[in-house]
């Protein structure tokens, strides 16, 4: 019973295997030339100004990214329930507006509150 | 996949809840400033609609969506519990939030919100509706703990919570895929009918037994998974600390008494003893460090610990009688407990927060009848004939016995006794002591109502108990 999960533990330990010696190999040989350019956090692709744990970094990112997993999630959904929809009939139909309307509570919050104002 | 009308029909409360929510945030919108009360008497009107349909539905069980969702007595009684503390909370917030000047519409959404959480968790009958469940109702508590925005401790309170909340959650979901793995269903009722056939207890189950009591046991706060509740509760808006110190905690319970007396009632030898002690720790651990607590909302986090502990006592004795003594228990603690926060609020004004215990000093002197609320509310927490209190913990203690765990009633005796002190403390320095400065009462409406309401219940069931006992028993699920 146990043994017919060995080709799972044997792929386990080669995954293992490999990234650490990828990592290691790569300690190892890579050049290593460190200037301010690249020990410099990545914001973006913008220069950083300030330090980003003072606090003052713009939320605007964050409610941009919440917004996306909103619509994100309901692309997921739809995609599958485009695909079946001749099966499920007019009931999934009505449902998925439903969820929709949901969603758009959502963003009609947000949009009114100004989250998607980039001051 | 068929449609069936039944399933919108029965759930027609939680769909209720959910709808009027979405559309008070639309409303709010377009509502200014200093309207945002009308969010709150809208709330309770959808309460109190979400009410009657709950009262009209109520049958002996029908199952919808697959059986994931069961409508019968056991879930009415606990939807009418969480309908009366969301209901109470509101009327307490109203005046409350404008004095912390945090009044905003999305505050009673909320509240919707984590109520609409708590009634499918009353409701749910597979373990992963009662996962969805608890996730809105926390996910919503946890915003609500944060409330007030420009308070540190109001955002690190809501800070701990998320983290602590988000880690059970982990724990929960880990003892439910480990449930699921060994027996091949979430469904509750086919969880125990898979267990009574295997007959040998897997090492497996051991552990997801443990992992789901850890889970559960962050929800109501029983020691060891209770170190967030003193800060949440002192952090959070005194009004949203009495409605998660009681309807969270009766979600929890009606979750709690489900899984472990229903699914898990085959195996049940395997987690009585580790429940037992859990409540032993936890009633010896909330009473005894409440004693030396200077501030009265961490006083009453710790008493709130405490009456965990007796109430999974409950769940040791298990049984008609058990499920029925937690059930009334989680009613009365219901009453007292919105009582006691709300007569905090009551003389929370100005710049006098009321939340040091040396702030009652006198208060009889200064103001009779709120000296008096203190009084009733405090006894029945201390359970102190003729209050709610003692009811609840008579009937959890007469459960033990029933079923042979005397010691264990012993000790809870002892701890009650022990629980009495700190109770009593305040009742001491309200009627013993000379008022050191001025009490303003912040009266509204509002708040005088959600106080009538508690303190009537808080003496109807002292007073008149076998009617609710019996209702109670006549609501239980066949466990």
């Amino acid at each position: 019973m146990l043994l017919t999960y060995l080709p799972v533990l044997i792929i386990s330990g080669f995954v293992i295997f490999i990234a650490t010696f990828v990592f290691i190999i790569n300690s190892i040989v890579s050049p290593k030339k460190p200037s301010s350019e690249k020990l410099s956090p990545w914001e973006c692709g913008m220069e950083p100004i300030g330090e980003a744990s003072s606090g003052h970094f713009k939320i605007h990112f964050f409610i941009i990214a919440i917004l996306f997993i909103v619509f994100d999630v309901e692309t997921l959904f739809l995609f599958p329930w485009a695909v079946v929809l001749r099966d499920i009939g007019m009931v999934a139909f009505v449902e998925m507006f439903i969820f929709i309307a949901i969603l758009a509570v959502g963003l009609i919050y947000a949009w009114k509150k100004g989250a998607l104002e980039w001051v | 996949m068929n449609f069936n009308i039944v399933n919108v029909i029965f759930s027609m409360p939680e769909i209720i809840v959910l709808a009027g929510a979405c559309l008070l945030i639309l409303l709010d919108l377009v509502l200014y400033k200093n309207q945002k009360g009308i969010i709150g008497y809208l709330s309770l009107l959808i309460i109190l609609i979400a009410g009657a349909g709950t009262l009209i539905l109520s049958s002996p069980s029908v199952e919808i969506f697959d059986r994931m969702f069961v409508v019968d007595g056991y879930s009415t009684f606990f939807k009418m519990i969480f309908y009366l503390s969301t209901f109470l909370a509101v009327l307490l917030s109203i005046n409350y939030i404008k004095i912390e000047g945090v009044e905003y519409g999305e505050y009673y959404i909320l509240m919707l919100f984590a109520m609409s959480g708590m009634m499918v968790m009353a409701s749910s009958i597979d373990l992963l509706s009662i996962y969805v469940g608890l996730e809105l109702m926390a996910l919503s508590i946890y915003i609500l703990t944060g409330f007030k925005q420009y308070n540190g401790r109001s955002n690190e309170a809501a800070m701990k919570y998320v983290i602590l909340g988000a880690f059970s959650s982990g724990i929960l979901l880990y003892g439910i895929s480990l449930v699921y793995g060994l027996t091949g269903t979430t469904q509750l009722a086919d969880i125990a009918g898979i267990l009574k056939q295997q007959g040998n207890l897997d090492i497996g189950l051991v552990l997801a037994i443990i992992f789901l009591i850890a889970g559960f046991g962050f929800k109501v706060a029983a020691v060891p998974f209770h170190m967030w509740a003193p800060d949440v509760y002192e952090g959070a808006p005194t009004s949203i600390t009495a409605f998660m110190s009681v309807g969270p905690k009766a979600a929890s319970f009606a979750v709690i008494l489900r899984v472990f007396l229903e699914a898990l009632q085959p195996v049940s030898a395997s987690w009585t003893t580790l429940i037992a002690i859990l409540s032993v720790v936890t009633m010896a651990t909330g009473s005894i460090i409440a004693l030396s607590q200077t501030n009265i909302k961490r006083m009453l986090a710790y008493s709130s610990i405490a009456h965990a502990g007796y109430a999974l006592l409950g769940l040791v004795a298990g049984g008609a009688d058990g499920i029925a003594s937690v059930m009334l228990y989680m009613l009365i603690y219901a009453f007292m407990n919105m009582g006691i926060f709300g007569t905090i609020i009551l003389l929370r004004k100005g710049d006098f927060k009321a939340e040091d215990i040396e702030d009652y000093t006198g208060l009889a002197k200064v103001n009779r009848g709120a000296a008096f609320l203190m009084l009733i509310f405090l006894f029945s927490l201390a359970g102190i004939p003729p209050t709610a209190g003692f009811i609840g913990k008579f009937y959890i203690f007469m459960s033990l016995i029933k079923t042979g765990y005397v010691s264990l009633a012993i000790i809870a005796v002892i701890m009650s006794v022990i629980s009495a002190y700190f109770y009593i403390r305040i009742v001491m320095l309200i009627y013993m002591k000379e008022p050191v400065r001025e009490f303003d009462l912040a009266r509204s409406p509002a708040n005088s109502l959600a106080l009538i309401i508690a303190v009537i219940g808080t003496i109807i069931i002292g007073i008149l108990p076998a009617w609710f006992l019996e209702m109670a028993k006549s609501a239980i699920f066949p466990g």
